[in-house]
C-alpha cells in the first residue's frame, strides 16, 4: 500500500477510537457537573416529590454506567435516541441542524480562506510597505474586537443605517438557496471578520519564514517576478502551518461560534449544544459532542494529509 | 538596526498599558466598584470617560481592568507557548509512539468543545486566578502545540538537522540550537494573537459566570455588562472594546517587530 | 401638552367623544385641525378589531429544550406558546377579576371547601372534539397525581377528591380555600382531552390557534383555530413567535418590523428607544420581584439582627433607578405589593440608614467575616449589577458583604435554595394567599428563606378560609409586618414589565398579571396594516 494511504487508514482508525474516548469524557465530565436534567427541568419549581417521578420517568434513577452503555449500543444501532427534556427523536432535531451548522461554516469558510490566504500573499510581497500595514492593522482591528461587539455593529450598520438585512437569521426547510444566503449575510459577515486576521497572519509569516532560504533566492536569481516566486516556490513550502491553522479555524466555525448563533437567532448546533449542556440532556450532548469531535478529527486527518503531500520531503520519511 | 516607527508606536502603547496596568492604584481617579454618577452618563469633566451601567467611572474601572486583564492574559499565553511549544518540538522530533501519543491526547482535548470542558473544570475548581490562568493556559496550550509540531516536522526533515543528529547532539540541543530559532517566526507571529484570544476567552468566562471575580473586572467583562448601550453610541461599551483593539494593535506591532528581527537574525536578507 | 393631549386622546379611544368635541379640544392644544382629525379617523377606527394577518412576536427565554407539555412550562417562551394554543378553567383579567374560560360559572359552599365549575357547552378541540368535564378531571388529576412532575402540583394539591357529573365538575379541597376559582388560572393547568395523560406533548387543546412548526428554541408558528369559542380573541391568521434571546437583536428585529412585539426590553435603553419611530414601549406594573434571600436557620442569619442591618443596608431607590432605569418601584421586604387585592398601603416603607444598619450589625455580635451573597447574570436581569450596588452601600455601613458570582449554568439548582445568601425572582401570583403558602408558609416546598414562624402560618390558615374582606385584609397586614420584620427576605424592588410593541399593532391592554398581556398579547392584539 501506498505509505500516505497506509497512514490515512491508520488516522481514521485512530480517529474512531479517539471518538469512542471524546463519548465517555464527554459522558464523565457532564455527569460530574452539579445537577441534573430533572432538577434543570423543573427549576425552580422542583418539589422533591416531582424530581423523584420525573427522574424515574428518564430513567435518570439508573446507574450511570448502565446509562452510558445503553447509549452507546443505541449509537452503535445507528439509534440516537430521544431527547430527556422534551421528547423529541434526537437524529431529527439535529439533522436539520447540522445542516445549518455546516451551512454557515461553508459560506464563512469559502469567502474566509481564500480571501485570508490572499490577502496574506499580499501581505508578505509587499512586507513592511504600506499595502502590509493596511492589512494587518485592518485586520488586527477586527480580530479584537469580541465576536458580539462585531455581530451588534454588523445589525446597526446594515439593518438599522442601510437596512438591506434582516437581524434574526433563523433558516428553515423550504427556504430557497438565495433566501438562505440572504438570511446568513450578517452572521457570514461577522464570522469572515472574527477568523480572517488568524489565517492571514500565519499565511503572512509562513512565508517570511521560508522566503530566505536559499532555493528562494535561485528562483529570484532565475528572474521570476516577487508573487510569481511567493506563489510558485514560497506558498508550497509553507503550506503546513498554514493549513494548521486554516484547520484551526474551519473547526472553528463548526463547532465555536455560540456567540454568533445567539445574537442572530441562528438555528444551529451550537446554541443547541449549550442549552442541553444548561438541561444536562445527555443523550443530546454526546451526540452533539460526537459530531462536533468527528468533524475536528477529520479535518486533522485532512490537514495532515495535506502538509505531507505538499512537502516532498515528509512524502518518503527516512 | 533602526527601529521602524510602527514598532516604536507598538513598543511605547505596550509599555503604557504595562504601567497603568502596575500603577492602578496610583492612577485611578475613583474606586473601582463605587456607583460614583447615574447610569451611563456621557464623558464630562468629572468622569472623563463617562459612567457605565451601573453608575461607575468608566476611566478607573479601564485602569484598574487593565490590571487583570493584561496579567491574566499574560500569564495564560506564556504558559500555553512555554508547555504547547516544547511538547510540539518534542513531538516532531521524536517521533514514533511519543509523537502519536502526545497528538491523540491533544486531539482528545481539542475535539470537546472547549465550553463543556471550561464548564466541567471551572464549576469542580475553586475560582480563582491561578486556576482560571492554568485552565485557559493548558487550553490553549492544546492550540500551539499543533502548529509548533506543524512547524517543526518540516525542520526536522532539513539537512541541518539530520547534520546534528549525525554530529550526535541531544534531543535538547536539536530542539532549541536547531528547530526553535527556524520555528520562531511563526510561533511569535501566533504569540500575538493568542494574547489577544486570552482576552477575549476571559470574557466569554465572565459571561458564563466562570470568569474574574467582582469586584474585579477585565475589559471583556465590561464590554458584556455594557453591551446593550453599544449599538447607542454610549462610551461605557465602547471604551473597553477599543482598549482592546489598541493593546491587540500595539502587542502585534512589537510582535510583527520582533518577527522581522528573528528573520535578519537567521542570517537570511531581513525584510 | 403631551399629557393633556394623551389624555383625550385616550377618552376619544374609549368612545367618550365626538370628533367635533375632539378636534375642538385638540386644536386649543395647538394641534392643527387636520392633524387632530387624522388621528380621530385612526382613533377610532383602532377601536375595531382587524381580521387577518401575521402576528410576529419576538421572544427571549426560549431553549431548544422546552417541551409542549404544560406542566414542564418554566420560561417565557414556553408559556407564550401554551397561551397560543391552550385554555384553562379560568383565567384572571387586567383588572384582577376572574376570566371565565372553560368554565363558564362558579359557585362554592360558603365554607369555601366545595367547589362546582360548571363547563362551557360546545367548545371545541383543535382535534374536533369536545370539552368535557372528564378531561378537565383528568387533567387536574394528571396535575395532582403522585407520579406527576407538573409545576402546579403545589398548587392543586389541596383538592381532596374530584368528579365530573354532566357539564359540571365538583372539587373537595382538604382545607377551605376562597382563592380557588384563581389557582384554576395557573398556567399549567390547560385542559386538554383526556388530561393529556397519553400524549401530553400534543398540543391538542381548546385555544385560538393550532400549533403549526414547533421549533423549540427557534421558533413556533401558528394557524387559526376556525372553530374557537371566543370571538374577541384570535384576530390574526397566523401568529409565529420566534425566540431572539439577544437583548440586541431582539430589539433591532422591533425596530427593523421583522417583529411586531417583543418581550424584555432592557429597562435601560428605555429611554434610548424613545426616539425611534413606529415603535412603543409599554412598562407595565405587575407583581414579580427581585430579591436577596437568607436562609433563616444558618449562621449568621439566624440572628434577626444580622438580618434585619442588612435590609437597612439596602438602597432601594438607587436600585429602582440603576437596575430597573425607574421602570419599577421599591420593595418593602415582604412579597405584596399594590397589584394585590386587599393590600394593605400603610405599612411604613423601610429606607436605607446606614447608621442604624451599622448599630445593628455591630449589636449582632458577628465576627466580622466576609458575608457572601452569591448571584449569577441569569438570576434576574441586573442581578451581578444589583448585588454589587449592595455591597457597596453595605460596605458604607460597616458591614463586610462580599460578592460571589456564580455560573449561571445550574444556579437554580445548586446555589438557589443550597446557599444561605442568594439573588433571586419571583414572578409573583394572582392573589396574595398562593404568594404567602407558595413560599414563607412553614411547610412550604419552595419556602426558600427557611423562614418558619407559628403565628404567620396561624394567620395564612385563617385568611384562607376567611370570606369576610376586611377581617381577611387585616390578617394579610399582619402578615405582611411578620414577614417585613423577621422575615429572610430582603426585597429591594418590584420590576415592570417592559415589552416593545409596533405601532401596527392594535388592542394592546396593560396587563399586570404577565408579560406581554399574561401571555396573550398575540391573541387578544391585531394587526393595524
Amino acid at each position: 500500500m501506498h505509505p500516505v494511504l497506509k497512514l490515512v487508514a491508520q488516522r481514521i482508525a485512530l480517529g474512531l477510537l479517539l471518538l469512542l474516548a471524546v463519548s465517555a469524557v464527554i459522558f464523565l465530565g457532564v455527569e460530574a457537573l452539579p445537577g441534573d436534567t430533572a432538577q434543570a427541568i423543573l427549576g425552580q419549581s422542583a418539589t422533591p416529590q416531582a424530581l423523584a417521578n420525573l427522574r424515574e420517568k428518564m430513567g435518570l434513577d439508573q446507574p450511570a454506567m448502565v446509562r452510558y452503555f445503553h447509549w452507546l449500543g443505541g449509537i452503535l444501532t445507528g439509534d440516537l435516541g430521544k431527547a430527556l427534556t422534551n421528547g423529541q427523536d434526537i437524529a431529527q432535531a439535529i439533522g436539520q441542524r447540522l445542516g445549518n451548522t455546516l451551512f454557515l461554516a461553508a459560506c464563512a469558510g469559502a469567502i474566509s480562506v481564500p480571501l485570508a490566504i490572499l490577502l496574506g500573499l499580499v501581505a508578505a510581497r509587499y512586507n513592511g510597505r504600506w499595502p502590509d500595514k493596511l492589512i494587518s492593522g485592518i485586520t488586527l482591528s477586527t480580530i479584537s474586537l469580541p465576536e458580539f461587539v462585531a455581530a451588534y455593529f454588523v445589525i446597526y450598520l446594515l439593518t438599522q443605517l442601510i437596512p438591506i438585512f434582516n437581524p434574526v437569521a433563523m433558516v428553515f426547510p423550504g427556504m430557497g438557496f438565495w433566501e438562505k444566503l440572504h438570511a446568513v449575510a450578517l452572521p457570514v459577515i461577522v464570522l469572515v471578520l472574527v477568523v480572517l486576521a488568524h489565517m492571514m497572519r500565519m499565511t503572512r509569516a509562513a512565508i517570511l519564514n521560508v522566503m530566505q532560504s536559499a532555493y528562494i533566492e535561485t528562483a529570484e536569481l532565475k528572474g521570476l517576478s516577487p508573487m510569481q516566486v511567493i506563489w510558485r516556490h514560497a506558498f508550497p513550502n509553507a503550506i503546513a502551518p498554514i493549513v494548521s491553522v486554516v484547520v484551526l479555524n474551519l473547526a472553528y466555525l463548526v463547532v465555536g461560534v455560540v456567540v454568533v448563533e445567539v445574537v442572530f437567532g441562528y438555528n444551529a448546533l451550537g446554541q443547541f449544544l449549550v442549552d442541553h449542556v444548561a438541561k444536562r440532556d445527555l443523550p443530546v450532548v454526546q451526540a452533539v459532542g460526537v459530531i462536533f469531535a468527528g468533524v475536528y478529527i477529520s479535518l486533522n486527518i485532512l490537514a495532515d494529509v495535506i502538509a505531507i503531500v505538499a512537502n516532498p520531503r515528509l512524502r518518503h520519511p527516512r | 538596526m533602526k527601529m521602524p516607527l510602527s514598532a516604536l508606536i507598538g513598543l511605547v502603547l505596550t509599555g503604557l498599558f504595562l504601567f497603568v496596568a502596575i500603577f492602578a492604584q496610583f492612577l485611578a481617579p475613583y474606586p473601582i466598584d463605587s456607583a460614583v454618577g447615574g447610569v451611563w452618563e456621557s464623558p464630562s469633566s468629572t468622569y472623563l470617560l463617562g459612567t457605565d451601567t451601573i453608575g461607575r467611572d468608566i476611566l478607573s474601572r479601564l485602569i484598574y481592568g487593565a490590571q487583570v486583564t493584561i496579567f491574566v492574559a499574560a500569564a495564560s499565553s506564556i504558559l500555553a507557548f512555554s508547555l504547547g511549544a516544547i511538547l510540539g518540538f518534542v513531538a516532531a522530533t521524536k517521533g514514533g509512539w511519543v509523537d502519536q501519543v502526545l497528538s491523540r491526547l491533544v486531539d482528545l482535548v481539542m475535539a470537546i468543545p472547549s465550553l463543556i470542558i471550561a464548564l466541567v473544570v471551572l464549576s469542580v475548581l475553586p475560582l480563582n486566578l491561578t486556576v482560571l490562568i492554568l485552565v485557559m493556559g493548558v487550553l490553549d496550550a492544546t492550540r500551539v502545540f499543533r502548529l509548533s509540531r506543524a512547524v517543526a516536522v518540516d525542520i526536522t526533515v532539513m539537512d541541518y538537522v539530520e547534520a546534528a543528529r549525525l554530529r550526535g547532539e541531544g534531543g535538547g540541543w536539536i530542539i532549541f540550537r536547531e528547530i526553535l530559532p527556524n520555528a520562531l517566526s511563526p510561533l511569535v507571529a501566533e504569540f500575538g494573537l493568542r494574547f489577544i484570544f486570552a482576552v477575549l476567552f476571559i470574557s466569554t468566562l465572565s459571561f458564563l459566570g466562570l470568569g474574574i471575580q467582582p469586584p474585579l473586572t477585565d475589559w471583556g467583562g465590561m464590554v458584556k455588562e455594557n453591551k446593550d448601550a453599544l449599538v447607542y453610541g454610549k462610551s461605557a461599551a465602547l471604551m473597553p472594546a477599543m482598549a482592546i483593539a489598541a493593546l491587540a494593535i500595539s502587542v502585534n506591532l512589537v510582535a510583527d517587530w520582533i518577527l522581522s528581527r528573528t528573520t535578519s537574525l537567521k542570517g537570511g536578507r531581513g525584510a | 401638552m403631551s399629557e393633556q393631549f394623551d389624555r383625550i386622546v385616550m377618552q376619544m379611544r374609549q368612545g367618550g367623544m365626538t370628533r367635533r368635541e375632539f378636534v375642538g379640544r385638540a386644536t386649543a392644544l395647538g394641534v392643527s385641525t387636520a392633524l387632530a382629525s387624522a388621528i380621530f379617523t385612526k382613533g377610532a377606527r383602532a377601536e375595531e378589531a382587524k381580521k387577518g394577518g401575521v402576528i410576529r412576536v419576538g421572544m427571549s427565554g426560549g431553549e431548544s429544550t422546552n417541551s409542549l407539555d404544560p406542566a414542564l412550562a418554566a420560561s417565557e417562551v414556553p408559556f407564550q406558546v401554551n397561551m397560543t394554543w391552550g385554555e384553562m378553567l379560568t383565567d384572571v383579567k387586567p383588572d384582577g377579576t376572574l376570566d371565565m374560560r372553560i368554565a363558564e360559572e362558579v359557585s362554592s359552599t360558603p365554607d369555601a371547601s366545595e367547589w362546582k365549575f360548571k363547563i362551557r357547552k360546545g367548545v371545541e378541540y383543535h382535534n374536533g372534539a369536545t370539552v368535557t368535564a372528564e378531561d378537565v378531571v383528568a387533567t387536574l388529576k394528571r396535575h395532582t397525581d403522585e407520579k406527576s412532575q407538573s409545576g402546579a402540583l403545589g398548587v392543586v394539591k389541596g383538592i381532596a377528591e374530584m368528579k365530573a357529573e354532566g357539564d359540571m365538575v365538583t372539587l373537595k379541597l382538604s382545607e377551605a380555600n376562597a382563592d380557588l376559582p384563581y389557582l384554576m388560572a395557573d398556567y399549567h393547568l390547560i385542559i386538554q382531552p383526556g388530561g393529556g395523560v397519553d400524549n401530553p406533548t400534543a398540543a391538542i387543546g381548546a385555544g385560538p390557534y393550532k400549533v403549526n412548526v414547533n421549533e423549540p428554541g427557534v421558533r413556533h408558528t401558528f394557524t387559526k383555530h376556525a372553530n374557537y369559542f371566543d370571538s374577541t380573541m384570535g384576530h390574526a391568521d397566523e401568529v409565529e413567535i420566534l425566540v431572539i434571546n439577544d437583548n440586541t437583536a431582539r430589539t433591532a428585529a422591533l425596530q427593523s418590523g421583522q417583529v411586531h412585539m417583543i418581550n424584555r426590553v432592557d429597562p435601560k435603553i428605555v429611554e434610548l428607544l424613545k426616539g425611534v419611530p413606529g415603535v412603543s414601549i409599554k412598562a407595565v406594573a405587575g407583581r414579580g420581584h427581585y430579591v436577596f434571600i437568607m436562609h433563616c436557620d444558618k449562621a449568621p442569619f439566624d440572628n434577626n439582627d444580622v438580618r434585619m442591618a442588612l435590609k437597612l443596608a439596602i438602597n432601594r431607590d438607587e436600585m429602582v433607578q440603576k437596575i430597573l432605569g425607574g421602570l419599577g418601584s421599591v420593595g418593602n421586604d415582604f412579597p405584596i405589593n399594590s397589584a394585590y387585592p386587599l393590600f394593605d398601603d400603610s405599612i411604613p416603607q423601610r429606607t436605607f440608614d446606614a447608621a442604624k444598619a451599622g448599630e445593628l450589625y455591630k449589636k449582632s455580635g458577628h465576627d466580622g467575616s466576609p458575608i457572601i451573597l452569591r448571584t449569577a447574570p441569569g438570576a434576574f436581569p441586573g442581578a451581578v449589577e444589583a448585588a454589587q450596588l449592595f455591597a457597596a452601600s453595605a460596605q458604607s455601613a460597616g458591614i463586610p458583604l462580599e460578592v460571589k458570582l456564580e455560573p449561571d449554568d445550574g444556579y437554580w439548582s445548586n446555589v438557589w435554595n443550597v446557599e444561605p445568601f442568594c439573588a433571586s425572582y419571583w414572578g409573583g401570583r394572582p392573589v396574595q394567599d398562593q404568594m404567602y403558602s407558595t413560599a414563607y408558609l412553614s411547610t412550604a416546598e419552595w419556602n426558600d428563606t427557611k423562614f418558619k414562624n407559628a403565628k404567620f402560618d396561624e394567620l395564612l390558615l385563617a385568611a384562607r378560609g376567611e370570606l369576610d374582606a376586611a377581617k381577611r385584609k387585616s390578617e394579610y397586614s399582619e402578615m405582611a409586618n411578620i414577614l417585613r420584620d423577621e422575615g429572610g427576605l430582603i426585597l429591594p424592588m418590584f420590576n415592570d414589565f417592559v415589552s416593545g410593541v409596533s405601532d401596527t399593532i392594535g388592542g394592546w391592554q396593560d396587563d399586570p398579571n404577565g408579560e406581554l398581556m399574561n401571555g396573550r398579547a398575540q391573541v387578544r392584539c391585531w394587526l393595524n396594516s
